[in-house]
């Protein structure tokens, strides 16, 4: 659940008592979506925030987002949920960061691509290559007579079956597989929520200063 | 109507604009022109000559925290830049305000191992609030500002400024920058009424209500507020190491201090309250012990700015997110008054169990040789407990904690989080800039004295006012107290053989003193004291002294040892 929605409770009920407590113990795969301004050395400070706790960063994917000036950070990561929570919380205390959330897959739109080198040759002699990839759903861009190229975008397990499909015809020769990259199911923006209240703020304290 | 200057000398202007009066530093090769523009404005900015760049940042952190201003400390790069590592992280985890301006080789040797070139900013971005390079004259104005303006605001920090050479030479049309707003980071969050009202039906739900105080009610200036809030509902406290002058020791309502070494009373009805009230603080381990056992029977609240120390360490009922000097007005306009005189009364029986088998003896030996205490507490009397106490980490900082007395806010200056040997001194000297009009005690072993030891040279240069106490038992007392206890009375490297201190402090013409006679404490404090500048007093102290009552650690903070 991202932490902005945790933070959305029922007024009627009479005792906030705080909704983390039920957290969910066991590691689990998370997902965190960072929003950062685009500044050197970020990624550098978001990363030391995974090094410094011990949590192994699985995936990671920068990009430029739809809002000007934000970069997006996909970073996947195995953790409980109580760990989930104090990364966002540390990386959203980086002056930079605009706002990190934690989410599980089922709140998520996941996509990922993956490319595989084969070799031409054995793809040719033995049919099992290339049922595999019609089988997976990928489609091949290169053929030349030395290797091929597949392509598979999809979940993270289906790129996994076909590798292990095609290592086993003991085909492969270079495989490559991008970060997770997401988007949220929720009907609300976060981040643009987060950025009209700012720009709120800017003006309130703009107005205190006249 | 812009002017053009060197970006050095738009570094002067912008400090200037910001405020800033004292510099704490030491120049060198990659800051030297900024050095050079710093002689055209010594009358503006008081550059205050340290002798080792450890000695500039302590300082700076001495002079934030007695002032509650930005401290300010100015270095070179490569070597002045690492030697300030320490105090960077010092202050970060003790929340002081500070600006680091470190020189740097020019962008165009940046990243071939020129000479005294580091990564300033990879080595510094972990532990400061923000930590930038300025790579153009064009960026000072603005950095600066928003250096300042990042240090101070929300939960203050450190903030490294690591300054091009190219940038400090280079030319720019200087117009000063104001940064008072910036997207990403929100450093007065909105009071949230609900939160407040949840906290005042459970303060007024609550049968034995306990507050902790942390160094926010005097970061925030919530000193008043504090005092309300607590004497409306009639709440008892503890503070915080960092926290101790945020309410007069004397208030009927101050329980004493929480933690390893602290007080008896605050740290067993911290494990009986019903609800426990916490002001900004961060549940360091030192103050809570094993947090499998720690305050399980009570519900919790937490006050702080800092929405990342939520649930970090101790799993809380309700979070109040705001500056604490608004959100403890806002939440005592919704408690009921109160009287809690029985609670209150609870926690007599402790107060007099520690008093009869530490306090007493640790204040009013009749035999043997000087105790801590004694010497603490005398010198805090002789002030009329009105000093800044200043304390280097150890046997030292414990008891003169315990055992010195608070009138006034922002009066304790102690390394708390990181636990600095060497901090004391430098410290010191900052906190006579800081506060010039109120005298200020240092108590420091023989062990952290030697570590910054060179500043007695800024102190004899400045005649900066610092009363040295040295708590001299030839021993590196705290780790030899755990040794003691912990380690089967192996003492493994903890026996010190010591200089002359009255000779070195001559070498520094400080008047000095050595006490090691009961009979004659009183009359040298008293010399110490009506002696203008600086002057060492070293107390011969037992040296098998041991700091107690004491939770071991990892221990329940309501089991405390009183003997070894």
């Amino acid at each position: 659940m991202p932490q902005t929605d945790i933070a959305m409770r029922d007024t009627d009920t009479p005792i906030a008592l705080n909704p983390d407590m039920e957290k969910d113990n066991t590691e689990k795969l998370y997902t965190f979506l960072i929003y950062s301004e685009n500044v050197p050395g970020l990624l550098s400070q978001i990363s030391a925030v995974f090094t410094r706790r011990q949590v192994n960063i699985e995936s990671l994917n920068v990009c430029a987002s739809s809002t000007p000036g934000a970069h997006k950070y996909t970073i996947t990561a195995y953790c409980d949920e109580h760990m989930a929570q104090m990364l966002t919380a540390q990386m959203e205390k980086r002056i930079e960061v605009l706002q990190a959330n934690y989410y599980t897959d089922d709140e998520l739109f996941i996509n990922e691509t993956a490319l595989f080198k084969v070799s031409t040759p054995i793809m040719l002699s033995n049919r099992e290559v290339s049922r595999q990839v019609r089988l997976h759903d990928a489609r091949i861009v290169e053929v030349n007579t030395t290797y091929a190229v597949i392509e598979i975008s999809g979940l993270t397990q289906s790129i996994i079956d076909l590798y292990d499909e095609l290592k086993k015809l003991d085909c492969v020769v270079q495989f490559v597989r991008t970060g997770r990259i997401c988007i949220t199911k929720s009907r609300t923006e976060h981040l643009d929520e987060y950025l009209a209240s700012r720009e709120l703020k800017r003006q309130a304290t703009k107005q205190e200063m006249v | 109507m812009a002017e053009r200057i060197t970006g050095a000398e738009a570094m002067m202007k912008a400090l200037e604009h910001e405020g800033v009066d004292v510099l704490f530093g030491y120049p060198g090769g990659s800051i030297m022109p900024t050095y050079d523009a710093l002689y055209d404005y010594k009358d503006k900015l008081n550059h205050i000559l340290v002798r080792h760049e450890q000695g500039a940042v302590h300082a700076a952190q001495g002079y934030a925290r007695v002032s509650g201003k930005v401290g300010c400390a100015i270095v070179t790069s490569g070597p002045g830049a690492t030697n300030t590592v320490t105090g960077i992280a010092d202050a970060m985890i003790d929340s002081t305000p500070m600006v680091v301006i470190c020189g740097q080789v020019g962008v165009a040797m940046l990243g071939t191992d020129a000479f005294q070139e580091v990564d300033v900013v990879g080595v510094t971005s972990p532990i400061s609030k923000w930590s930038y390079q300025i790579r153009r004259a064009e960026d000072v104005a603005w950095a600066v500002s928003r250096a300042f303006y990042i240090a101070r605001s929300g939960r203050p920090g450190p903030v490294v400024l690591d300054f091009a050479k190219n940038a400090q030479t280079g030319m720019v049309d200087y117009e000063p920058a104001t940064v008072d707003f910036i997207r990403s980071y929100d450093p007065d969050p909105d009071v949230d009424l609900y939160d407040i009202k949840c906290a005042a039906k459970m303060i007024n739900d609550s049968v034995k209500p306990f507050v902790l105080v942390g160094q926010g009610v005097e970061l925030g200036n919530a000193g008043e507020e504090l005092k309300a809030f607590l004497e409306k509902a009639d709440i008892p406290c503890g503070t915080t190491f960092l926290g101790l002058s945020a309410i007069p020791s004397d208030h009927r309502l101050n329980k004493g201090i929480l933690g390893m070494h602290g007080n008896l009373g605050p740290n067993v009805m911290t494990n009986q309250c019903d609800l426990l009230i916490a002001v900004g603080m961060r549940f360091d381990d030192r103050v809570t012990g094993n947090l499998a056992t720690y305050a399980k029977q009570a519900k919790i609240i937490h006050f702080d700015i800092d929405p990342a120390e939520f649930n970090k360490n101790v799993q809380v009922d309700l979070k109040v997110l705001g500056n604490c000097k608004r959100t403890l007005a806002e939440v005592t306009k919704y408690i009921e008054p109160a009287k809690h005189s029985s609670w209150i009364d609870g926690f007599k029986p402790y107060e007099e169990k520690e008093y009869n088998k530490v306090i007493d003896k640790a204040l009013h030996p009749t035999e043997g040789p000087l105790l801590m205490g004694e010497v603490i507490r005398k010198v805090s009397e002789a002030s009329e407990n009105k000093a800044i106490l200043v304390t280097d980490v150890g046997q030292n900082q414990l008891m003169a904690c315990r055992y010195f007395k608070f009138t006034q806010k922002r009066s304790c200056v102690t390394s708390g989080g990181l636990g600095t040997m060497g901090f004391g001194l430098p410290a010191a000297i900052g906190a006579t800039f800081g506060a010039p009009d109120r005298t200020v005690c240092l108590f420091v072993g023989d062990g952290g004295l030697q570590m910054t030891i060179e500043e007695l040279g800024t102190i004899m240069e400045q005649g900066a006012p610092v009363k040295i106490i040295l708590l001299n038992n030839n021993y590196l007392g705290n780790v030899r107290q755990w040794q003691e206890m912990f380690f089967s009375h192996r003492y493994s490297f903890t026996p010190m053989a010591n200089p002359d201190y009255e000779l070195i402090a001559k070498g520094y013409r400080i008047p000095a003193k050595t006490v090691v006679e009961r009979a004659d404490l009183d009359n040298a404090i008293q010399e110490m004291l009506n002696t203008p500048g600086p002057y060492l007093l070293q107390c011969a102290i037992k040296e098998e002294d041991n700091v107690f009552p004491m939770t071991p650690p990892g221990a329940n903070i309501d089991e405390m040892l009183f003997e070894a």
